[in-house]
């Protein structure tokens, strides 16, 4: 039995008692930062941005989710807070029933992310990306050197340049290796931060296609964080919106726009919040430096 | 049982792709390295011809000893370079590419993190250490050491490795509190370093507060060590003087640099400091 496997619980019957893929409780992340304007002033100056405000729901294991938001409204720093990667200042966040902060190394073998930036060691090709990637969850290279041939190809990325330099790569590319590298390692919750944000059409819907695959070919809790309404809608089985901080909702789609007697979402953001979706104030701008 | 045994080989596993990933750089950086290769020789030959000029201006010295004293200490402290450039590296190139998140998301432990770095650096800067030596020592001045164990001053080199290593880890916690000034501070710690362990000179001649920081210092031993072996052809044997206290060091530098580097971490987690643009 892999570790994954004893981190998770098996589902071979319905079990009530099973915990949720993911289980968000009243989670807060405060960032404060120096302000050099406000010292000069009053002597000390800290500027803070509440980035999470008290967010609670839960991921039932399998479901595809998406939060939606604009720049700025907490995503990332959700997505961070899942990772591992961020400690949160209130609340609780636990993967499978493993606390994100008390068992950061179980909830490490059990989750992967892809984000908006497709980071990579530029000089080095796909293939070495993904190989020493693998090693740090444990895979030997008896175990990857078919793995990610065939993952590369799975994800639609051309056999002939898996040993080119990612820097020659357009975006597109590199985002496909992205998602192939947390893949590779078979997460069971994957979190996607705007994994098709400033891709070209076609790339975003190859992008899209695989997510689909993932959901029916994967055993995958997919949390999908976008600003993309068309996106959510089309992938995820329930959608939030993450709104400077705050969960508004977090249902299907039709049921959001029933209760607010909308025919889209953005109509039903506009509906919930008074503003506008695609429009940002000052004060998004700057919370968006900030979450 | 079987778990422990699997978390462990995991773990190896993780700290092989450290190495790897260090190795697959190096390849794509080769001529880079080398064109740093050939600065560190011009700079150990400024340092070794400092020698050559006092004689020449009437200095009564002997100039063979005293060329290889000073190239040994010029060879410690690009090697210290090295193994501090490799450790901070750990945290200021992956924030650079922005893959620093994925590998502080991987369930690979830091301690073995940071181990396959040391270990990479220490293989790479040996082999730097050994072709700058035979380089400065044979190519450009042709110095004679009849005497010179070899083998006993790689093992000094070795040992002392393991404190650097230490001291390293606390430095590279450095770009995660800083991004932008916190590498060129590890330069600061590797020239403190340096200056009280008589890097180019005998220890006795610092002040005495100066001489107290040495005794704590792991370069001062690696360099006395490894001038006895190679001046004076001291063998193992008689370099017990100098591994103990190194091992000591060691012992208590490795630990204190992985709970540095967890606090570091712990910072940066809780600021918002592991992304790229924060």
């Amino acid at each position: 039995m892999t570790e994954t496997q004893e981190a998770v619980p098996m589902v071979g019957v319905r079990d009530v008692a099973l915990p949720p893929a993911i289980a968000v409780r009243e989670l807060g992340k405060v960032f404060t930062r120096r302000d050099r304007k406000k010292r000069r002033r009053f002597g000390k100056g800290r500027r803070t941005r509440v980035a999470l405000d008290a967010v609670t729901f839960t991921i039932e294991r399998g479901e595809t989710v998406a939060i939606l938001g604009q720049n700025g409204s907490g995503k990332s720093t959700l997505v961070r807070l899942l990772s591992t990667l961020l400690l949160p200042d209130g609340g609780s966040a636990e993967i499978f029933g493993h606390d994100v902060v008390a068992e950061h190394r179980a909830v490490r073998r059990l989750v992967n992310r892809v984000s908006v930036e497709a980071s990579f060691f530029k000089k080095m090709s796909a293939a070495e990306n993904l190989s020493y990637a693998a090693r740090y969850y444990g895979m030997t290279s008896g175990q990857t050197r078919d793995k990610i041939p065939a993952i590369l190809t799975r994800v639609g990325f051309p056999s002939d340049r898996r040993d080119e330099s990612m820097e020659n790569l357009s975006r597109g590319m590199q985002q496909k290796v992205a998602l192939a590298r947390a893949l590779l390692t078979s997460p069971v919750v994957l979190l996607l931060d705007e994994p098709t944000t400033g891709l070209d059409p076609r790339s975003k819907l190859e992008v899209q296609d695989f997510i689909r695959e993932i959901r029916t070919s994967h055993d995958s809790t997919i949390l999908l964080c976008t600003h993309d309404l068309a996106e959510a809608e089309a992938l995820a089985e329930r959608v939030g919106i993450l709104d400077r901080g705050r969960l508004l909702f977090l249902e299907p789609a039709d049921e959001i726009k029933r209760r607010y007697g909308t025919s889209t979402l953005e109509e039903a953001f506009f509906a919930a919040t008074g503003r506008e979706f695609e429009a940002e104030g000052d004060d998004d701008d700057d919370r968006e430096v900030f979450a | 049982m079987r778990t422990t045994f699997g978390t462990m080989r995991a773990e190896l596993v993780g700290a092989g792709g450290v190495v790897e990933r260090n190795a697959y750089l190096t390849k794509r950086y080769i001529w880079w390295d080398l064109a740093w290769f050939a600065w560190t020789v011009a700079n150990t030959l400024t340092i070794v011809f400092i020698a050559k000029g006092i004689e020449a201006s009437g200095g009564q010295l002997d100039v063979n000893a005293t060329m290889t004293t000073l190239l040994i200490g010029a060879v410690v402290w690009a090697y210290l370079g090295i193994l501090f450039m490799f450790l901070m590296e750990t945290v200021a190139w992956e924030r650079w590419e922005g893959t620093i998140e994925y590998t502080f998301m991987a369930p690979l432990s830091r301690a073995m993190h940071l181990a396959g770095q040391g270990a990479f650096a220490i293989i790479y800067g040996l082999v730097r250490a050994a072709f700058l030596f035979v380089v400065c020592a044979f190519v450009f001045f042709d110095l004679s050491m009849p005497n010179a164990d070899f083998f006993a001053a790689f093992v000094v080199l070795v040992v002392s490795s393991i404190s650097f290593i230490g001291i390293g880890m606390m430095m590279s916690v450095l770009p995660l509190i800083s991004p932008e000034k916190g590498t060129q501070l590890g330069f600061v710690a590797q020239g403190t370093l340096l200056v009280v362990s008589g890097v180019y000179y005998p220890v006795e001649v610092l002040p005495q507060w100066m001489q107290w920081i040495a005794t704590v210092s792991p370069a001062t031993y690696a360099l006395d060590g490894i001038r006895e072996a190679i001046i004076e052809g001291q063998g193992l044997t008689a370099m017990w003087d100098e591994l103990w206290p190194l091992m000591i060091i060691g012992v208590v530098s490795i630990p204190l640099g992985l709970w540095i580097f967890s606090r570091g971490e712990q910072y940066a987690k809780k600021h918002g400091k592991l992304k790229r643009s924060g």
